[in-house]
C-alpha cells in the first residue's frame, strides 16, 4: 500500500521543483507584467508541449509492448504491410495535430510579443550602461542636477511601467531580471530598451547573461522595487552630496582616498573625487551589494574587497592599490559614511 | 539465425578475377601505405578513431567543468581556465567531434551502400582528413600551450575583437574553424558527387537508402552553410591582424553581422550534425524490426524540408539583440515550422517499430532512447522559438539542456547505435551485447541525470558559461545531481569505447550479414575487400538483400586498373566507366603546405603570401597528367553484360 503514495510523490517531485519556486532570480515567480506575460506563454507551452510528448511516448510505448507479440516467422516485410492504410490515416491526423499545436503557440508567441513592445503612460526613464564586469545606472532628470547616478541597484516604484535604455560601453552584455522581464542584450554602438512594469513589493536580482569574459559568472545587480513615496525619498537621498567626514579617522581616509589610485576612477560628489571609469560611491553604503554582487556590502566584506580585488573577482578593472592596515581601516571608516 | 529466412548474398567473381581486384585496388604496405592511401574505409575508420579521440577530450572538459560546478563558490579552476575550458568543450564537440565523424561514417559507408568501388574523389578524401587533423592538432597544442580560445564556441564580437581579446588565442580559434571547414567541405563534395553518379546500376534516387538520402542532403548543407562561418571568422581575423574593420562600429563596421554570418553556418549546423544521425536511425529501424521505413517517400520529402528550412531561422538565435519584432515573429513561426518534419519522422520510426517485429538488440536499444530523448530536446526547441519566452531562457542553462537533449539525443545516440550495427562490417568480428546494453543503460541515464536538471536550473535563472554562482542562489542541489549524471555518463561511455576495442581483437567472427539485414552493404565480405565488390551489384529494391532469388550483378568493369562505373543521376542507369587514382602522397604534402599557410598566417599576414608557393607546387604535383587509365570510356548499355537496359 505505501508503494503508490511513493510513486505518485516521485512523480510529482517534478511538477513541485517547477511550481514551488519563489525566488528572487527566477521566471517562475513573475512579478511584473512582462514577466508574468511570459509566463503565460511557458504554461501554454508546457501544456501543448508536455501533452504531444506524452502522445509520442504514448504511442512509443504502445509500439515496444506490442512487440512482445508472436512474430510468424518468415521474410522481412517490404512494401506495402496489411497495417499501412491506418498507419497513413493515423500519421495525417497527427500532422493534422502538430499544425494545430503549433498555430496555438505561433499566436499566442505572437500576441505576447506585441504585448511586451507596449509601454505604460509617464514610464520612468533609466539608463543602464554596461561594462566588464558593473553596472552603471542613470535615472533621467532635468536639469542635470537632478539625474540620479548609482551602480549595480535598480530602485523601481510599485505598478510605474519603466523604460530601461540600454547600452554597452565594451563588449556585449545581456539584462536579466527574470522576476520581471526577459532579457535585452546591450551592444556597443547601438541602444536597446526593455520595459519593466513592476507588480510587486520587493527585493529582485538580476544578472548579466551574455557571456562577456572573465568575470562574466560575477556581474549581478539588485532591484528593489518599493512604494512610489519610498521610491521618492530613495531619489532624493541618492540627489544629496556626500556626507562629510566627521572624525579624524574618516578625514584621513577621505585624504588617502583623494590621494591614492582610487580617485582615478571613481566619484564621490561633494568630495574631490571625479573618476567616471568605476561605479559612483557618493552613496556606497545605500546599496545591498559590492563589486556586481560579488560581496555583500558589510565592513568585512568591503575591507577584503578594497585589500585584494584580485582575489574576490579575479581579472576585474580594480586595481590592488598598496595600503597599510591602518590606511585601509581609515578608508573603510570614510567609505562607510557614504550613506 | 535460426528459424529466420537469410538475406541472400552477392555471389563472388572467380578466384583470379577477385584476386586481380584486390591487387589492382590494395594500399601499399606499410608506413608509405597510410601516408598515401586513397582507400574511402581507411580514412573513413582513420576519421571516425580521430573523430572518437576528440569527443574522448571533449568529455574530458566537460567532467572538469561539471566538477567545478558541483558545488557553489568553488575555487578548483581560475576563471580565466574555465572560460578556456568550456569554449574547447564547444569548439572540439561542434567542429572537431560532431561534423567530422558524421562525414566520416558517410565517407566510410557510400561508397558500400550505394554499390561503388570507391568515393568519387579519392585523393580529396584523404586532404580532407589531414587538413582535418592537422586542425584538431593546432588547437590541443594550443591549448597546451595557453593559447586556447577562450571566447566560448561562438566567439560574439567585440569580445573576441582585437581590443578585448589580446594575444593569439581568437587567432587560433579561428583558424581552426577555417582547417575543419576546409575538411568538411571536400568531404561533402566528394560525397555529394558519389551519392549521385557512382550508386549501382539500378539504384534509381527512389531505391537510395535513407541514410545516403540524409548525407547527400547533409553535404549540400555543408556547401551552403560553412562558407559563411569560414567568411565570418576570415574577417574576424583580418580586424585582429590586419586591421581591417568589418566588427568596429567605431568604423561603420557591425558587431550583429558576426552574429547574422555566424548562425547562418550556426544554425544548419545544427542539422548538419543530426540528419545523418536520422538516417542512421532509419537503417538501424529497419534492420531490427525486419520492415522497410514506414512512410520512405514523407521520410526523404521531410529529410530535404529540414535542411531547406534550416537555412531560414538563424534568427532565433539572435531574439535578444533588439531586432525588429515583425521580423522576429518570421522567425518564430519558421523556427516551430521545423517540428512538422520531424514530428513525421518520429511517427515513421515508432510506426515501423510498431508494425515490424523489433528484436532489442543494443543499436536499436539507441532508436529507442534517441527517440525518447530527441523529441524532448525538440519540443524544448518549440519553446526556444517563442520571441517572449526566448527571452527569459536563452542564455541560461535551459539552452544547455536543450541542445544537449538535440545534439546528443538526435546524433551521438544514433551515432553510438550506428557505430555498434556497423561495427561488424568494418572489423570484421561482433561486439559483446551483454555489455552493449549495460553502456546503452549507463549512457541513457546517466544523459537525463545530467540534462534533465539543467532545464530547471536555467527556469529558475542560471545562465550558462558561469565559472561559478553563488552559495544562496540555491542551484547548488541540481548542480551536483547533474555532476554525478556526468560522471554516469562517461562510465557508459567509457563500457562503450571498451566493448569496441575488445571486440576488435577477440570478438566472434561477424559473416558478410550478421544483422540480416537489406542493405547494400552487408552484400560484401566483413570487412569489405580494398574493391568493395567483386562483381558490381545490380539493385532491383530499396532493401535489395530482403529480396528473393539469386543476386543479379553486372561484370564489365576493368580488373587490372582502377575502374569506377557512374550512372545517371535520377535512374541509376549505368553510364561511363571511369579511372580513378590509386595511392597519392600528394594529397598529405598539400595538406602539410595549406597547414603551413592557416598556421603561419596567425603570426605574419604574409605567410598568405609566400606559403601560397609550396601549396601550389604541391597541387601542380597533384594534379600533373597521368598517362595511364584515366580516360573516360563510353559504355554502351548492351555491352555490359548483365546491365539494366
Amino acid at each position: 500500500m505505501t508503494r503508490l503514495p511513493a510513486r505518485l510523490a516521485l512523480a510529482a517531485a517534478p511538477g513541485l521543483v517547477l511550481c514551488s519556486c519563489r525566488g528572487v532570480q527566477t521566471m517562475l515567480d513573475p512579478a511584473g507584467d512582462q514577466a508574468r506575460d511570459i509566463d503565460v506563454v511557458w504554461r501554454a507551452m508546457l501544456i501543448v508541449c508536455g501533452g504531444m510528448y506524452l502522445l509520442v511516448l504514448g504511442f512509443l510505448a504502445w509500439a515496444l509492448w506490442r512487440a512482445r507479440r508472436p512474430a510468424p516467422v518468415g521474410a522481412p516485410a517490404i512494401g506495402h504491410t496489411p497495417a499501412e492504410r491506418t498507419l497513413e490515416r493515423s500519421l495525417s491526423a497527427w500532422v493534422a495535430l502538430i499544425v494545430a499545436g503549433l498555430v496555438t503557440l505561433v499566436t499566442i508567441s505572437f500576441l505576447v510579443d506585441r504585448s511586451l513592445a507596449e509601454v505604460g503612460p509617464q514610464p520612468l526613464r533609466v539608463k543602464v550602461t554596461a561594462h566588464q564586469w558593473w553596472w552603471q545606472v542613470d535615472y533621467d532628470g532635468s536639469p542635470q542636477s537632478q539625474i540620479v547616478s548609482t551602480a549595480n541597484e535598480l530602485h523601481l516604484p510599485l505598478n510605474r511601467p519603466a523604460v530601461v535604455e540600454l547600452q554597452a560601453h565594451d563588449v556585449i552584455h545581456s539584462f536579466w531580471a527574470p522576476n520581471l522581464a526577459g532579457k535585452v542584450d546591450l551592444i556597443p554602438g547601438r541602444t536597446n530598451y526593455v520595459a519593466i512594469t513592476p507588480r510587486r513589493l520587493g527585493g529582485f536580482r538580476g544578472q548579466c547573461a551574455e557571456f562577456c569574459g572573465l568575470e562574466h559568472a560575477k556581474m549581478a545587480f539588485d532591484v528593489t522595487v518599493e512604494s512610489p513615496e519610498a521610491f521618492e525619498a530613495w531619489r532624493r537621498s541618492q540627489l544629496a552630496e556626500a556626507q562629510v567626514p566627521t572624525n579624524a579617522q574618516q578625514v584621513h581616509g577621505q585624504q588617502l582616498f583623494q590621494t591614492k589610485a582610487c580617485v582615478m576612477c571613481h566619484r564621490i560628489q561633494g568630495a574631490e573625487a571625479g573618476g567616471s571609469t568605476g561605479p559612483d560611491l557618493t552613496h556606497l553604503m545605500s546599496r545591498r551589494h559590492i563589486a556586481a554582487g560579488a560581496l555583500r556590502n558589510s565592513r568585512g566584506d568591503l575591507a577584503a574587497w578594497i585589500a585584494d580585488p584580485q582575489g574576490v573577482k579575479p581579472g576585474t578593472t580594480m586595481p590592488r592599490v598598496p595600503l597599510t592596515s591602518d590606511e585601509l581601516n581609515d578608508v573603510v571608516a570614510y567609505l562607510e559614511m557614504l550613506k | 539465425m535460426t528459424g529466420v529466412a537469410e538475406a541472400r548474398a552477392l555471389t563472388a567473381l572467380d578466384v583470379d578475377g577477385e584476386q586481380a581486384l584486390a591487387r589492382t585496388w590494395a594500399t601499399p604496405r606499410g608506413l608509405w601505405g597510410f601516408l598515401t592511401t586513397v582507400d574511402a574505409k581507411e580514412i573513413g575508420k582513420r576519421y571516425v578513431v580521430t573523430g572518437l579521440a576528440f569527443l574522448a577530450l571533449g568529455g574530458v572538459l566537460a567532467l572538469v567543468m561539471r566538477t567545478q560546478l558541483a558545488r557553489p563558490e568553488s575555487g578548483l579552476i581560475s576563471p580565466d581556465r574555465y572560460n578556456q575550458i568550456f569554449s574547447m568543450h564547444g569548439t572540439t564537440m561542434m567542429f572537431l567531434f560532431a561534423v567530422p565523424i558524421m562525414e566520416a561514417m558517410g565517407l566510410y559507408l557510400t561508397p558500400l551502400m550505394v554499390g561503388s568501388r570507391t568515393m568519387a574523389f579519392p585523393r580529396l578524401n584523404a586532404f580532407s582528413y589531414w587538413i582535418y587533423l592537422a586542425g584538431g592538432v593546432m588547437l590541443y597544442v594550443a591549448y597546451l600551450l595557453n593559447i586556447a580560445p577562450e571566447a566560448g564556441w561562438t566567439a560574439y564580437v567585440p569580445l573576441s575583437g582585437p581590443e578585448y581579446s589580446a594575444g593569439k588565442r581568437t587567432d587560433i580559434w579561428a583558424q581552426m574553424v577555417t582547417f575543419t571547414e576546409v575538411a568538411g567541405l571536400a568531404a561533402a563534395v566528394s560525397m555529394a558527387t558519389t551519392i549521385l553518379k557512382m550508386r549501382a546500376p539500378g539504384m534509381s534516387l527512389a531505391r537510395l537508402p535513407l541514410f545516403m538520402w540524409s548525407m547527400l542532403t547533409t553535404s549540400f548543407m555543408v556547401m551552403l552553410a560553412m562558407p559563411a562561418v569560414m567568411l565570418a571568422t576570415s574577417f574576424l581575423i583580418s580586424d585582429r591582424l590586419i586591421g581591417t574593420h568589418f566588427y568596429n562600429e567605431a568604423e561603420g563596421g557591425s558587431n550583429l553581422l558576426y552574429q547574422h554570418l555566424f548562425w547562418f553556418f550556426g544554425h544548419p549546423e545544427v542539422y548538419i550534425i543530426f540528419l545523418p544521425g536520422l538516417g542512421m536511425v532509419s537503417e538501424i529501424t529497419a534492420t531490427f524490426c525486419r520492415r522497410s521505413v514506414f512512410g520512405y517517400p514523407v521520410m526523404v520529402l521531410s529529410l530535404l524540408s529540414t535542411g531547406f528550412l534550416a537555412f531560414g531561422l538563424w534568427v532565433h538565435h539572435m531574439f535578444a539583440t533588439g531586432l525588429p519584432h515583425l521580423g522576429d515573429s518570421f522567425y518564430t513561426a519558421a523556427s516551430m515550422t521545423i517540428a512538422l518534419p520531424a514530428g513525421v519522422q518520429i511517427f515513421c520510426w515508432i510506426a515501423t517499430l510498431w508494425d515490424g517485429k523489433p528484436r532489442f538488440a543494443t543499436p536499436l536499444l539507441f532508436v529507442v532512447g534517441f527517440v525518447i530523448t530527441f523529441v524532448a530536446g525538440g519540443l524544448s526547441g518549440v519553446m526556444l522559438a517563442s520571441v517572449p519566452l526566448d527571452l527569459q531562457v536563452h542564455d541560461t542553462y535551459f539552452v544547455v539542456a536543450h541542445f544537449h537533449y538535440v545534439l546528443i539525443g538526435g546524433a551521438v545516440f544514433p551515432l553510438l547505435g550506428g557505430i555498434y550495427y556497423w561495427f561488424p562490417k568494418v572489423t570484421g568480428r561482433m561486439p559483446d551485447e551483454v555489455a552493449g546494453k549495460w553502456s546503452f543503460w549507463l549512457i541513457f541515464l546517466g544523459f537525463h541525470l545530467t540534462f534533465f536538471p539543467m532545464h530547471i536550473l536555467g527556469l529558475r535563472g542560471m545562465p550558462r558559461r558561469v565559472y561559478t554562482y553563488g552559495a544562496d542562489m540555491g542551484w547548488a542541489d541540481l548542480n551536483l545531481l547533474s555532476t554525478l549524471g556526468a560522471y554516469l555518463l562517461a562510465s557508459g561511455l567509457l563500457v562503450y569505447l571498451l566493448n569496441l576495442v575488445v571486440a576488435a581483437r577477440r570478438g566472434w567472427p561477424a559473416g558478410p550479414n550478421p544483422w540480416n539485414a537489406g542493405g547494400l552493404e552487408w552484400a560484401t565480405s566483413s570487412p569489405p575487400p580494398p574493391h568493395n565488390f567483386g562483381a558490381t551489384p545490380v539493385v532491383e529494391g530499396r532493401e535489395p538483400l530482403w529480396l528473393p532469388g539469386e543476386f543479379p550483378v553486372m561484370h564489365g568493369l576493368d580488373v587490372e586498373h582502377r575502374e569506377v562505373l557512374l550512372t545517371t543521376i535520377a535512374d541509376g542507369k549505368p553510364d561511363i566507366r571511369e579511372g580513378s587514382p590509386g595511392p597519392s602522397i600528394w594529397p598529405l604534402l598539400s595538406a602539410l603546405a595549406v597547414s603551413l599557410l592557416f598556421i603561419g598566417s596567425i603570426f605574419d599576414e604574409w605567410f598568405l603570401v609566400w606559403a601560397a608557393i609550396p601549396v601550389m607546387l604541391c597541387l601542380i604535383g597533384w594534379f600533373w597528367p597521368k598517362s595511364s587509365h584515366s580516360k573516360l570510356v563510353k559504355a554502351p548499355d548492351d555491352k555490359i553484360p548483365g546491365a539494366l537496359a
